[in-house]
């Protein structure tokens, strides 16, 4: 679903020149989550806008869907955006005069899809995240929990195949956190790819596979899944 | 982990015959934490002993067949454990972090990298305890609380060696004043040397 074939970032030049990725390759599958675990200025969130096509690499490539963000126009970028890719980002990005529907069915709007059915899809999102009351509120009349959720169910609205978060239980308590990570997995059990950079090891722990970034490099990466059975049949 | 509270702490529900305490006590702890079974009648015969229970079958009986209740002893014994905070003033000496430590002093030896390996390590066991948590749904509760428990443990593991990792980092860039002599120093028995 989503391929980075050697894909380097320079910012500035000369004295000024600062490498936030090097050489990073990357594959996510469809239904898969990975996260990208590393502190800060180690290139992660760089890695997220490259992916998401907001930004574009210095070289390597970046494939989306098996399409080449490289050959493709603004246009394009912007309806793969529209249509294939969700992002959910720290302070949510919700806009503040529209309604926690409005909000989510935003995107599908601006792709032509028609007011009312677009509005049907933002609902029904909504709802699955347990917020179909909330549907009419504005975002200042939300807690920090349920934005998030709404941000959420923003970036799963409508036929999305990539998801793409930034430490996407941010400033939420712990059980707030987990509802946000058990709703990035529901989507990827219904098969989107999912990429999540964070810091928090608790948050990466919810991934099919964690890869660690150091420098605008991979370093390291956490091994296939043996079962749970390995914890719960020791005796001690 | 208390065994013996754990079953005057089921018993403070009303009285249970052993058969039905050992498998609340399964139960109660997720699973998380197996035990031998033979570990339940023994901690009940000894509870009996010390007058925290006491039970009212015939003493030629099983404990699984007895039927056990706590003692006005045993409820105030109960209590007073579950407000008595664990010995955590003295940490036992930690080999993680004595690996570090020495991981410094061995030439050649990428410091960061041994920190990378105990990293992965730990992030691994961390996805397999998540993995048991998210199968559950959330439903059971002791199996719930058991795995965060486990998993703010191992957390706060990586948190060090994130912060070792920095303090590393800038000690490379900016090297520490000498160590002072009377500052703890490693001891002989990690094999360093200066």
């Amino acid at each position: 679903m989503l391929e980075l074939r050697q894909v380097s970032k320079v910012y500035g030049r000369g004295a000024a020149e600062v490498n936030a990725l090097r050489d990073v390759s990357l594959e996510v599958d469809a239904g898969s989550m990975v996260a990208v675990m590393g502190p800060s200025g180690s290139g992660k969130s760089t890695l997220l806008t490259i992916a998401g096509s907001l930004e574009e690499p210095t070289s390597g490539q970046v494939l989306v869907a098996g399409q080449d963000l490289a050959g493709m126009s603004r246009n394009d970028k912007a309806r793969l955006r529209r249509q294939s890719i969700g992002y959910v980002f720290q302070d949510f990005n919700l806009l503040p005069g529209l309604t926690a529907a409005e909000n989510v069915a935003l995107p599908l709007e601006l792709d032509g899809i028609t007011a009312r059915r677009a509005r049907e899809a933002g609902l029904s999102a909504l709802d699955a995240l347990g917020l179909a009351d909330r549907a009419s509120s504005y975002p200042d009349q939300l807690s920090g929990g349920e934005r998030q959720r709404v941000a959420i169910a923003r970036a799963v609205v409508g036929e999305r195949h990539l998801l793409l978060a930034d430490e996407p239980s941010g400033a939420l308590d712990s059980a707030n956190g987990e509802a946000v990570l058990r709703m990035i997995r529901a989507a990827c059990k219904q098969g989107v790819a999912a990429v999540v950079v964070t810091h928090d090891a608790q948050l990466a722990s919810w991934a099919d596979r964690v890869v660690f970034i150091r420098d605008g490099r991979i370093v390291d990466q956490t091994a296939p899944a043996p079962g749970p059975e390995s914890l719960l049949g020791q005796e001690r | 982990m208390s065994v013996r509270h754990a079953l005057l702490g089921l018993l403070s529900e009303g009285p249970k015959y052993g058969l039905r305490l050992r498998e609340e006590f399964e139960a109660g702890t997720g699973e998380v934490w197996p035990l031998n079974i033979g570990q339940v009648y023994t901690t009940l015969q000894r509870l009996e002993r010390d007058g925290l229970i006491e039970s009212d079958g015939d003493d030629e009986r099983d404990s699984p067949q007895k039927r056990f209740k706590i003692t006005a002893e045993g409820a105030d014994e109960l209590a007073a454990w579950l407000r008595t905070p664990p010995d955590m003033s003295s940490p036992p000496r930690d080999e993680l972090v004595i690996k570090v430590l020495v991981a410094l002093r061995v030439p050649g030896t990428d410091v960061r990298e041994v920190i990378q390996a105990h990293r992965r390590y730990l992030v691994e066991l961390m996805q397999q305890w998540t993995r048991i948590k998210d199968a559950d749904g959330g439903r059971d509760l002791a199996l719930g609380l058991a795995v965060d428990a486990e998993l703010f443990r191992l957390d706060a593991v990586v948190r060090w060696l994130d912060a070792a990792d920095g303090r590393i980092s800038r000690a490379e860039v900016e090297p520490p004043a000498a160590a002072r002599d009377d500052l703890p120093r490693l001891k002989h028995k990690t094999g360093v040397t200066r």
